[in-house]
């Protein structure tokens, strides 16, 4: 797929001189251009010491995750089949029981592996985390993952257009995914009114949703050309999706028998758990009180440094320990994921505290919160900014204006 | 039922059961039990390790399944990671296809900069998995045994050649061969005890040693001369004589070849290796692109090679044009680039080049 997006300024290469250039207002940090790139270099230092210090370890590490998630995804998919067999047997039976405990925990155990799928290894393998290791499978080029989107669409949309673009509004499409008005400084329409139902609607079939978010559906209806790109995306989309269907929803069914309902049932609930958590996740990574939404002119002359800035004040962590982090593709370290893409993310649980550190010693806010005041303030604005007007969130800081 | 229906109908099951397992294959599960099983990636067992000197290994390696018998002489790609790296190189099998236990060894020696090499010799543990290539080279014994070989071999040069004496013995037809063998020291030879032994039973076999460096011999006193092949060799003119071993060896025996109208077949596995050039300055910069001629430009030290393959009328898969989106990744054929984030210098081929971020280290080939 060859994709043609605008140029952003190539900092590196042109060296753009930030003293220079004339600096649009957009981003909200009263500090002098200067201590920007002074805090720049600090970012890229934590990001080449921790790349240079990559090694077996990291290896060992996602290759043991890898290996765990198949396993588990194997193991489920056999408790789950065992399990629809068994429940066919005389009501009340104890034989019967210990096939809807199978099932269950099989249905559990297949919500678990694709969770573990698409987020500590999809996302994150074809992020380019990985590619440092030259191994041709657990490579950014070649990952395809266990979701209806197919990957190529999900690397555009996702890495290209949201990564570089992130919470700049008329550019980055996961702002409300366009759907959702989820800042005041989004203007309100009279189709938020129905935000807080498809935003629960989308929680459930949240892989539909990401399935066909790069398709641009203005376009699909616009000139011949235009509709011609969309084509090739749907056609790619429903390719992807009709082999995840077939798997899902009719060969493994097939497979029990007379357990087929019990095991489609089964396999509707382990796409459910999927789906809802990644959404929690994903919508605690940008959605939250706090985050910062920027004018289009922010990335005018735009330095790596000021990037940086953009990044940190338009994202949100969540504090958990360990599990919680695994399980949320450590997207839990979302300032550090939008600093350091391409880093591994086993990393950044160690890089965080310098992270947190610098972010204090130049006055910007590091907006760590429990999973529950995320998702809390999360849902609140949903149902508020349903409505017109609704108060300004965003983070104050000694270095901080605050958007009006 | 023929065989091409017979393999069709195993593929049709085949891509059933796949769909089973999608987006992978059902082969990434079973090589989670074993992954000799796969069907997928050759992979081999380290089954055993030898060391044959002071500084060379024979490994023991069984390759699973989609393994093809090789032919006395071939080599293999052999794949291991070191710090988390993949790296790639080629070695001769030194085992005969007449091995009936289903392994091959292959013979490595420490190169004096060798990363994998000496990983290989020093660290490599048994019952680790290696990813293998199929055997791959047409420095093979021909089916009918040649009349009257002379085999010119320099240190762990000696592989293919023990592969294919090893045969010859092993289906007890050892043709009239000359051998002549270069190594430092007595104790550097590698075989050195199997060759002496082969020499012993095989009467047509004449095994020559020259140590180059033993007693008081001075630099360059015992290297590869026509003095020497007609005194250890005097017939050698008539012959078909197979070189494998260190560059100025193949170099010096090519030029003999030439100028007496012999035939001289050669194996070499390291094709000009590159000095790494710190300091480098660009360089020529050549853009294979898939379909479509090959484009050679010269290249600065500081313009990304994303600019420069566009400024050149290409137009390579791009994103962010600033490092974050790996949509640029193309791999490096040869040749050494620049990361422009680090300054690092990344010359392993293979590796994934973020091309919006890097520039020329002096020349290199890039696959568009």
């Amino acid at each position: 797929m060859t994709t043609v997006v605008p140029r952003t300024p190539e900092p590196h290469a042109d060296g753009v001189d930030p003293a220079a250039a004339p600096i649009p207002d957009g981003l909200p940090v009263d500090l002098a251009p200067e201590i920007v790139e002074q805090l720049g270099r600090e970012l890229d230092e934590i990001y080449d010491a921790t790349i240079a210090s990559l090694g077996a370890d990291d290896e060992r590490y996602i290759r043991r995750v890898i290996r765990a998630q198949r396993l588990l995804a194997l193991g489920a998919r056999v408790s789950m089949e065992a399990g629809a067999l068994l429940r066919t047997g005389a009501k009340g039976s104890r034989r019967r029981t210990v096939g809807t405990t199978l099932l269950a925990a099989g249905t559990a155990g297949l919500g678990l592996a694709k969770v573990l799928e698409n987020m500590e290894i999809g996302h994150n393998v074809m992020h380019g985390q990985w590619d440092w290791m030259r191994d041709p499978e657990i490579n950014s080029t070649t990952w395809e993952w266990d979701n209806v989107c197919p990957s190529d669409q999900w690397k555009h949309g996702h890495n290209v257009v949201h990564h570089t673009w992130t919470n700049v509004m008329g550019r980055d499409r996961d702002i409300g995914y366009e759907i959702m008005r989820t800042s005041s400084e989004q203007s309100w329409n009279p189709v938020y009114l129905a935000q807080p139902a498809y935003s629960a609607l989308l929680a459930l079939l949240f892989e539909w949703g990401v399935g066909v978010h790069e398709v641009d559906f203005q376009k699909v209806a616009g000139t011949a050309e235009q509709r011609a790109t969309q084509v090739e995306l749907l056609k790619g989309f429903r390719q992807k999706a009709g082999r995840q269907i077939a798997k899902d929803y009719v060969l493994w069914p097939a497979l029990a028998g007379p357990g087929a309902p019990a095991v489609l049932v089964a396999n509707v609930g382990a796409n459910l758990i999927r789906n809802v958590w990644s959404y929690a996740i994903i919508f605690c990574g940008h959605f939250p009180d706090g985050v910062h939404l920027f004018p289009p002119d922010v990335v005018e002359n735009e330095t790596r440094a000021r990037w940086y800035v953009r990044q940190m004040l338009g994202s949100a962590n969540i504090a958990g320990g360990p599990t919680f982090h695994l399980l949320s593709g450590n997207l839990s370290f979302q300032i550090e994921h939008h600093l350091f893409p391409d880093m591994p993310s086993n990393r950044y649980q160690e890089v965080a505290p310098r992270v947190e550190a610098l972010c204090a010693r130049y006055g910007l806010p590091y907006n760590q919160q429990r999973f529950s005041r995320q998702i809390g303030t999360t849902m609140r604005k949903i149902w508020r900014y349903a409505l017109p007007g609704g108060q300004d969130t965003t983070t104050d800081g000694p270095a901080v204006r605050r958007a009006r | 039922m023929p065989d091409g229906r017979l393999s069709a109908v195993r593929r049709r099951i085949q891509s059933v059961v796949d769909l089973y397992a999608t987006p992978l294959r059902a082969a990434h599960y079973l090589e989670l039990l074993n992954p000799l099983w796969s069907s997928r990636t050759l992979t081999a067992r380290v089954e055993q390790v030898w060391d044959e000197t002071a500084d060379s290994r024979t490994i023991t390696l069984r390759p699973g399944r989609g393994w093809r018998r090789h032919r006395a002489g071939q080599h293999i790609r052999v794949g291991v990671a070191i710090d988390g790296r993949r790296f790639t190189r080629t070695y001769s099998i030194s085992s005969s296809p007449e091995r009936r236990d289903g392994c091959i060894t292959i013979t490595v020696k420490i190169l004096d900069d060798g990363r994998m090499s000496r990983h290989l010799v020093r660290h490599l543990r048994v019952g680790s998995h290696l990813p293998i290539s199929l055997p791959q080279g047409d420095f093979v014994a021909p089916e009918s045994v040649p009349t009257r070989p002379l085999f010119v071999t320099g240190g762990s040069g000696v592989t293919p050649v023990m592969s294919i004496l090893r045969t010859w013995a092993l289906i007890g037809n050892v043709p009239d061969a000359v051998h002549i063998h270069f190594a430092p020291h007595e104790h550097d030879v590698i075989f050195g005890t199997e060759l002496s032994a082969l020499a012993e039973t095989h009467r047509r076999y004449q095994h020559h040693r020259v140590l180059t460096r033993a007693g008081n011999a001075s630099p360059g006193e015992h290297h590869l001369t026509e003095a020497l092949l007609d005194e250890r060799c005097p017939d050698w003119r008539s012959r078909e004589v197979w070189a494998c071993g260190p560059q100025s060896l193949l170099d010096s025996m090519e030029a003999l070849g030439a100028e007496a109208g012999v035939r001289v077949r050669l194996e070499r596995f390291r094709a000009g290796v590159a000095e790494l050039d710190e300091d480098a300055t660009g360089g020529a910069v050549t853009f294979l692109v898939p379909d479509a001629d090959v484009v050679a430009v010269d290249a600065d030290a500081t313009t990304p090679l994303l600019r420069v393959a566009e400024d050149n009328g290409l137009n390579p898969d791009h994103g962010c044009r600033m490092g974050i989106c790996h949509t640029c990744d193309v791999p490096l054929v040869a040749g050494q680039v620049r990361d422009l984030r680090t300054g690092q210098i990344t010359d392993e081929a293979g590796t994934l080049v973020q091309i919006c971020v890097s520039s020329a280290a002096g020349d290199c080939e890039i696959q568009l």
